[in-house]
């Protein structure tokens, strides 16, 4: 498509052509058309107005994006939501019940202090969330828990606590089992 | 919406891509994003049509064949990592794939992506240079492969031309009698290595009677210590010889003085990189053995 085009269009009317894209987010099946310049993270926060999953860099370096991806965590903001067409998506909003029971790593950062602003708290939530579903036995060592926390950066809390609570949502979710 | 606008196509063949991309010469691959859209975002890149790949199940596949092992462009560093013949095969893949980023970022990012993209501090590209690996690409009109050693030309540029699609990255397995080690030093877990060796060393009677090792982070691309392999050739992994072939690693530390690391720190980098991966590869050959 000419980007020539989409010069000389009216202020506050997108040029951009649309993608029908069709996915499953927290259960709930959505259609909509977009921009495949859309990135899912905008897709998320401003068409399906979850706004729990937020957005620090949008370069995959800090991690409060992250969601799940066809059982797979990973970053909104360095992903299309065109290329999420099909797919099915799990957000922080799905993590609680229904009823407004705390997920066991939610209810483990509860317990263990592990925030302080929130504002990382979703993507954190999110990785480990993914991580021990896919990990029933994790290294609970300070330098293995370290390692698959290194992706999310919080400016808050000094880590000390998101480390337990990391701890405490791996016995806490093997308690459940 | 930060990416400048582009035009999205995702064939479900590698012919199909191969015709979008011989059809424009501004059109790119997206495999994971973990590097293309990071840059989109910045306005960095600017693709006119982006051609993900991700429904061609050709590419998504990966297995230990004979000695060697062929993983389609598409595969998630995290899944190769994870492999477990994969692991039985070349222990070094999941100890190198382990140093990229972080879980989340490797859970998209692709092995494909990664060798495409070729940034000259990356992991897997210095240890395809390391084993001696080859890519195979793919046009319009037909198929080739190209060493590692052919492959990597300067930062982020490859032997691929435009419209050429990597489609299999070929690693051998480990060696018999050989043992490796990757260790990188990075300023925060998870980046970029300031300077990174890949070492694979093959001991007989306690004599290296091969001896492989390549650096990523010192140079314009993954490079091979040629000096340094052959200070240790026929000589015990230790003492004198690891002290030289230590010491010749420095000279091949060439990048400048950036904001991250000054030239002769990276050729400290370098020589201590040898001098560590050296001495843990052989003591997993002798383990081996
Ligand atoms: C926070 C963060 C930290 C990171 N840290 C590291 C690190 O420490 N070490 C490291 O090595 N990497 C790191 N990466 C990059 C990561 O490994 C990327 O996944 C990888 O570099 C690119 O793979 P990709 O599948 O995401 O490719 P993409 O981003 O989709 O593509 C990268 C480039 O390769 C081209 N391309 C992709 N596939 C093909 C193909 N089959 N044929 C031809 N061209 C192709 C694309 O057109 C594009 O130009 C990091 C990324 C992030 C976001
Ligand atoms: S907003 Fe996605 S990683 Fe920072
Ligand atoms: S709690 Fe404020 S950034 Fe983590």
């Amino acid at each position: 498509m000419a980007r020539s085009a989409a010069r000389g269009t009216p202020l506050g009317q997108s040029p951009d052509p649309r993608v029908a894209v069709s996915m499953t987010v927290n259960g709930e099946r959505v259609e909509r058309e977009v921009s495949p310049r859309m990135l899912l993270s905008d897709f998320i926060r401003h068409e399906l107005r979850l706004t729990g999953t937020h957005v620090g860099c949008e370069h995959g370096v800090c991690g409060c994006c992250t969601v799940i991806i066809d059982g797979k965590a990973g970053r909104s903001c360095l992903a299309f939501a065109v290329q999420a067409d099909g797919a099915s998506i799990r957000t922080i909003e799905s993590v609680a019940d229904a009823d407004g029971t705390l997920h066991p790593v939610q209810q483990a950062f509860r317990e263990c202090h592990g925030l302080q602003c929130g504002y990382c708290t979703p993507g954190f939530v999110m990785s480990i969330v993914d991580y021990l579903e896919d990990t029933p036995d994790p290294d609970l060592s300070e330098d293995a828990i370290r390692e698959v926390l290194s992706g999310n950066l919080c400016r808050c809390t000094g880590y000390k606590n998101i480390v337990a609570a990391f701890r405490r949502s791996a016995e806490l979710m093997r308690g459940a089992r | 919406m930060k990416p400048a606008l582009f035009a999205y196509a995702a064939p479900q063949s590698v012919e199909e891509a191969l015709e979008i991309l011989a059809s424009d010469e501004m059109a790119r691959p997206l495999a994971g994003g973990q590097s293309l859209i990071p840059t989109m975002n910045f306005r960095i890149a600017a693709p006119s049509t982006l051609v993900d790949l991700r429904r061609i199940g050709a590419l998504n596949a990966h297995a230990v064949e004979g000695d060697v092992i062929r993983v389609g462009a598409m595969t998630r560093q995290r899944n190769l990592e994870r492999d477990g013949a994969v692991q039985r095969a070349n222990p070094l893949i999941a100890e190198v794939l382990g140093n990229i980023a972080h879980i989340v970022i490797r859970n998209r990012g692709t092995v494909g992506g990664s060798i495409a993209h070729a940034d000259a501090a990356a992991e897997l590209p210095c240890m395809l240079v390391a084993t001696g690996g080859s890519v195979v690409a793919r046009r319009a009109g037909g198929e080739r492969t190209i060493a590692a050693e052919d492959f990597f030309h300067f930062h982020m540029t490859t032997a691929l031309e435009v419209g050429e699609l990597l489609t299999e990255v070929r690693i051998p397995a480990l060696p018999p009698r050989t043992g490796y080690a990757f260790q990188e030093v990075a300023r925060r877990h998870g980046d970029y290595a300031l300077a990174g060796v890949c070492a694979l060393v093959t001991l007989k009677d306690g004599v290296c009677t091969a001896v492989s090792l390549a650096a990523c982070g010192v140079a314009s691309k993954p490079t091979r210590l040629a000096e340094a392999e052959s200070a240790l050739l026929g000589a015990p992994p230790e003492g004198e010889a690891l002290a030289r072939a230590s010491d010749a690693a420095r000279e091949y530390a060439t990048a400048a003085d950036d904001r991250q690391a000054s030239a002769d720190y990276r050729r400290d980098l370098a020589s201590a990189l040898v001098r560590r991966t050296v001495t843990k590869a052989a003591e997993r050959a002798r383990e081996r053995a």
